[in-house]
């Protein structure tokens, strides 16, 4: 097999590896909250370009059913032809329960700040470590 | 700490590309993802629901279950955001008014007397933000009705083209946030107000799952829309379809007005005095 033949079937998981791992050394290794909930996001979003990647079938349209097979009885309808649907649903949702659970650790972190005053860990630790209990 | 996590990334990270060789190739028709369920999906909507968009009809339909309760997750977002933010605006805090013929900025401290809030000569403006704003305002007052249209269609032809409920819903909702964003948080608020937005998030959760439950009532198990054939007067396939329909109606409110919401919460921490 061709190097390149090799590299253009498995490049997109490289690239949702790559993404993944960045992500997840952002969500283990970075010291602010803002920098983690960044790392968070970005591991989520590799893992919705890994569903979105493997739903792909070459020559494949997007699932909606074509004009000429809308009248077609179920058994002449050929799979093949669409892209597989599962996944795009599954990543609808995700999306969107995304976007809201970043709204929850966003409000989280505001609740941080309010009470230590920093989105720094090793200071928030340090203040819970010398008794600081916060104004709020 | 850094020197370790960097290792462990660097060794997961070569296992998993190591084990990329093992996925099945890019663009595959025969992968495993692809060649057991997925194609009853292409071959049955058509004969099930007559909605040609088949990640509509799997959203609302063959997984109803799923997207009813992702839908409740999202209210549950916005509700923890609620609870965990919202407080009183500080009452010692001055607020700062422009009086719109002279371009003058008035600032009123605790005891001043503010001006009527649908005054047409005083408009209250954030702090952070004081210079006349004049190509913004004019920009997002000719844009926020085509996008407004735009998330309609979305919605409304979810079963045709791609689009649904949850697309439709988040452009709705980015014209209100573009609205709050380019004059500021009070005049967002006064277009839809929080409780508005609150009240309305509940009711999209409860039209999805009273669509649920009403196919209860009629006599089949929850979220078949077959039931429903008696109130739309059709037969049961198109039955199916106007029920899909309803439930994307039930998702974009319910993530329109979370949307809003979590909008709302975020950007002012819970005050709702001025955002950004």
């Amino acid at each position: 097999m061709e190097i390149y033949e090799i590299i253009l079937k498995n490049y997109n998981y490289w690239i949702f590896i790559i993404l993944m791992f960045t992500g997840l050394y952002g969500v283990i290794a970075k010291n602010n909250i803002i920098k983690k909930l960044i790392g968070m996001n970005i591991f989520q979003t590799s893992i919705i370009l890994f569903y979105v990647s493997l739903s792909a079938k070459l020559d494949g349209t997007i699932p909606i059913i074509t004009e000429t097979d809308k009248h077609k009885p179920d058994t002449l309808i050929d799979a093949a032809n669409y892209m597989n649907p599962l996944p795009h649903v599954l990543m609808l949702t995700a999306i969107v329960v995304s976007v809201a659970t970043i709204g929850v650790a966003l409000a989280l972190a505001i609740k941080v700040y309010r009470t230590y005053e920093t989105l720094e860990e090793d200071e928030i630790r340090r203040k819970i470590a010398s008794g600081y209990t916060g104004e709020n | 700490m850094k020197t370790f996590a960097r290792i462990t990334i660097l060794f997961c990270l070569g296992v998993f590309l190591w084990q990329s060789w093992d996925f099945p190739d890019w663009g595959d028709k025969d992968s495993p993802a692809s060649s057991h369920l997925s194609p009853y999906f292409a071959k049955n909507t058509m004969k099930d629901s007559h909605v040609p968009n088949i990640v509509s009809a799997i959203l609302a339909d063959y997984r109803g279950f799923d997207t009813m309760f992702e839908t409740a997750v999202v209210f549950s977002a916005g509700l923890a955001c609620f609870f965990l933010l919202r407080r009183k605006p500080p009452k010692t805090k001055s607020k700062y008014y422009r009086h719109l013929p002279t371009g003058i900025t008035v600032k009123i401290t605790g005891e001043g007397k503010e001006p009527s809030k649908d005054s047409k000569v005083f408009r209250q403006i954030d702090s952070l933000w004081t210079p006349y704003d004049l190509i913004i305002r004019k920009t997002t007052q000719y844009i926020i009705p085509f996008v407004q249209i735009f998330a309609l269609y979305v919605v409304a032809h979810g079963h045709y083209s791609p689009g649904g409920g949850f697309q439709g819903g988040v452009i709705l909702a980015a014209t209100i946030i573009l609205f709050a964003v380019s004059r500021n948080l009070v005049a967002g608020l006064r277009w839809v107000s929080e409780k508005a937005a609150s009240v309305s998030a509940a009711i999209g959760v409860f039209i999805y799952a009273g669509a649920g439950a009403m196919c209860i009532v009629l006599g089949k198990v929850f979220l078949n829309y077959e039931a429903l054939m008696e109130v739309f007067g059709t037969d049961s396939v198109m039955a199916r379809y106007y029920g899909i329909f309803v439930v994307e109606i039930g998702v974009a409110l319910a993530v329109t007005t979370v949307m809003i919401w979590l909008y709302y919460n975020l950007s002012s921490s819970g005050k709702h005095d001025e955002g950004l």
